[in-house]
């Protein structure tokens, strides 16, 4: 038995008075789509930031890929990848600049980045485009892109923030097959999203609720342990405020915002 | 290292791929001196000047010619009387008069001194005040000459310009106008790219890589001290071709002090640009954190010393402030290292300063 690619024990961050994350622990299993589900503002993008070195916890622990993030941030960095919401390659480089470029700064050779950037455009069928400055390809495939270039150093772990933000979902579909190469290759993947059909492809759900872990499970588990039909239902009855609970708020269909 | 060297290449290709952006980088520097090298003037030319000459002798008639022989002077009227003065200033058709006293030249040759009023439209305080210097120095000199050709012996009280000896503002302003137009741009060019940065979500995708935060800054401001160097000597090289300013000391120096202002100037845009995700925002703190200060403050039009002291204070802090010092020194007196030491430190302590600022403003993790 592997150690665990994350794992969260009781990880704090206050900001002044405000509790951002409020001791927080989960395990994320190498291989494993791990979604990172709550309302905006119910503290997912701090643990994020944690997870990913940027931010020191202020009480708590935890490990990335075995290193902690309280103290081993630059080696976390090396080993993992990311992609955020907004979309993270530059449109006035080429494809293939783009690649080098991160190859790069993750410290690949010369020869890893031409072999690996070739490899990735015959899976996505871009070898055509490389020479393209990234801006003239289509979002659906930038997003793509992005994603295949964020794992070009093979992390053993990744963070994708809402991913799919903004795509058609023909796009979102194939972005997910992705996700699901990745993960059976053996990285893992936490990736946080609003879109509750989503929610259902992963192998397991967290849904943060003011800086608390109200639910873990898989799917299906956590359907049946709140008696409710669907993800929609069960992220809206969880992930609304306690004090907003009781007032029967209308159910939405497809997406849920808070 | 090569970390950093993929970032620059990558700078470098926003930079030229952009032609338009650096095209502007480039010569709005340049355009902007030629300008403000026009506008802001105080040298006065071709000033309309009306003679009241009661009666016209040997001396008066030298004088007169003298006065329109300096080029700075055009005779628009010769009176017998004052009497016309009031309408010729009234209409601005003077700017200036020349009142010789009756029997000018016979008061001049028995000694009791002849007297001359210079009279100036004053509406215009400063260009009064130049007009009526210019007229002075025409007199004195004349005066002088006088006194040397019949032998007597007086003390004439005498002033000497220093380094601008014909008084032209463009000498004064062109320095300053360089520390002006270099300072916006260079603050801008770091603050909008980074911005940019943060607002395409590029920076994100930095910050979470294993790149420092000084190897981002360097990434950044490196390619742009280059952008800024290419502009400053288009401005020195305009400084000397259009507007004839000397550049009496070492051209090495003034490009290396120069290089060293721009790099001040890049990480106030860096300091700018961490606390703002909007390139608007960034692109308006970089406009008026760097125009007005350096405008007003640096001592490039207005003199630092005839400020109330909080002011005087205050300027101590504006990079323009120590630039304009050494850019003129080197340019007009030829100063050398020896006696700008303490200005070319303080830039350089401004400079160190602000980039450790800039690099921690940009590494997130503060406790």
């Amino acid at each position: 038995m592997s150690e665990p690619a994350i794992v969260a024990r009781d990880l704090t961050r206050r900001f002044g008075s405000f509790t951002a994350v409020d001791a927080i622990s989960f395990d994320v299993q190498p291989g494993e789509v791990f979604g990172f589900l709550g309302a905006n503002g119910a503290g997912k993008t701090t643990a994020i930031r944690i997870l990913t070195g940027l931010l020191a916890p202020s009480s708590g622990s935890a490990r990335v890929a075995g290193f902690d993030v309280a103290t081993q941030s630059e080696k976390i960095k090396r080993a993992i990848g990311y992609m955020s919401q907004k979309f993270s390659l530059y449109e006035d480089l080429t494809v293939r600049e783009n690649a080098t470029l991160y190859g790069g700064i993750y410290g690949l050779t010369n020869d890893e980045i031409r072999a690996r950037t070739e490899a990735m455009l015959q899976r996505l069928r871009l070898t055509d485009a490389a020479n393209t400055r990234v801006r003239a390809i289509p979002l659906g495939w930038r997003q793509k892109l992005a994603f295949s270039v964020a794992l070009l150093h093979r992390p053993r772990v990744v963070f994708l923030d809402e991913p799919t933000g903004g795509v058609d979902p023909i796009v979102r579909r194939q972005f997910w097959e992705l996700i699901y190469e990745t993960a059976q290759s053996g990285t893992t993947v936490l990736v946080t999203t609003h879109y509750m059909d989503e929610a259902e492809y992963c192998d397991r759900i967290s849904i943060m609720v003011e800086g608390r872990i109200e639910a873990l499970g898989t799917p299906s588990e956590l359907k049946d342990r709140f008696s409710e039909r669907t993800m929609d239902d069960l992220f809206v009855r969880l992930a609304r405020p306690p004090h907003n609970r009781g007032t029967e708020a209308p159910r939405n269909r497809g997406t849920a915002h808070a | 290292m090569k970390r950093l060297i993929g970032l620059l290449r990558k700078e470098t290709f926003h930079i030229l791929r952009d032609r338009r952006t650096l095209a502007v980088l480039l010569l709005l520097p340049v355009v902007q001196v030629v300008l403000f090298g026009y506008a802001i003037r105080t040298d006065v030319n071709d000033v309309r000047i009306a003679i009241v000459d009661p009666s016209p002798d040997d001396m008066t008639l030298q004088l007169r010619s003298r006065l329109v022989g300096a080029n700075l002077f055009r005779t628009v009227a010769v009176l017998r009387t004052t009497n016309e003065l009031e309408h010729l200033f009234q209409s601005g058709e003077a700017q200036a008069a020349i009142v010789f006293e009756p029997s000018f030249a016979e008061h001049l040759a028995s000694g009791t001194g002849a007297q001359l009023l210079i009279i100036t439209d004053a509406t215009e305080p400063n260009t009064g005040a130049t007009i009526e210097s210019y007229a002075r120095n025409v007199v004195q000199q004349f005066e002088r000459e006088v006194r040397a050709r019949d032998g007597a012996l007086q003390i004439v009280p005498q002033g000497r310009l220093l380094f601008n000896p014909t008084a032209e503002s463009k000498n004064l302003f062109v320095p300053g106008l360089m520390a002006f137009v270099l300072t916006i741009i260079s603050t801008l060019m770091t603050a909008i790219t980074i911005a940019r940065e943060k607002e395409t979500g590029t920076m994100e995708t930095l910050l979470v890589s294993p790149l420092r935060p000084w190897e981002i800054i360097i990434g950044k401001v490196a390619p742009y001290l280059l952008v800024g160097f290419a502009a400053a000597i288009g401005v020195v090289v305009e400084a000397r071709l259009i507007f004839g300013v000397p550049l009496r000391g070492s051209a090495l120096l003034l490009l290396a002090e120069t290089l060293l202002f721009i790099l001040v100037s890049l990480a106030i845009g860096v300091l700018i640009s961490s606390r703002t995700s909007s390139q608007r925002v960034a692109m308006t703190g970089a406009l008026l954190g760097t125009m007005l200060p350096t405008l007003i403050l640096s001592g490039f039009i207005f003199p630092v010393e005839s400020m109330p002291a909080p002011l005087q204070l205050v300027s101590n802090v504006v990079p323009a402030k120590w630039f304009v010092v050494i850019a003129r020194g080197i340019m007009l007196k030829g100063t050398g290292l020896h006696y700008l030491w303490q200005e070319t430190l303080i830039l350089a302590s401004m400079a160190t300063v602000l980039l450790i600022l800039s690099t921690r403003s940009f590494s997130e993790r503060l406790e």
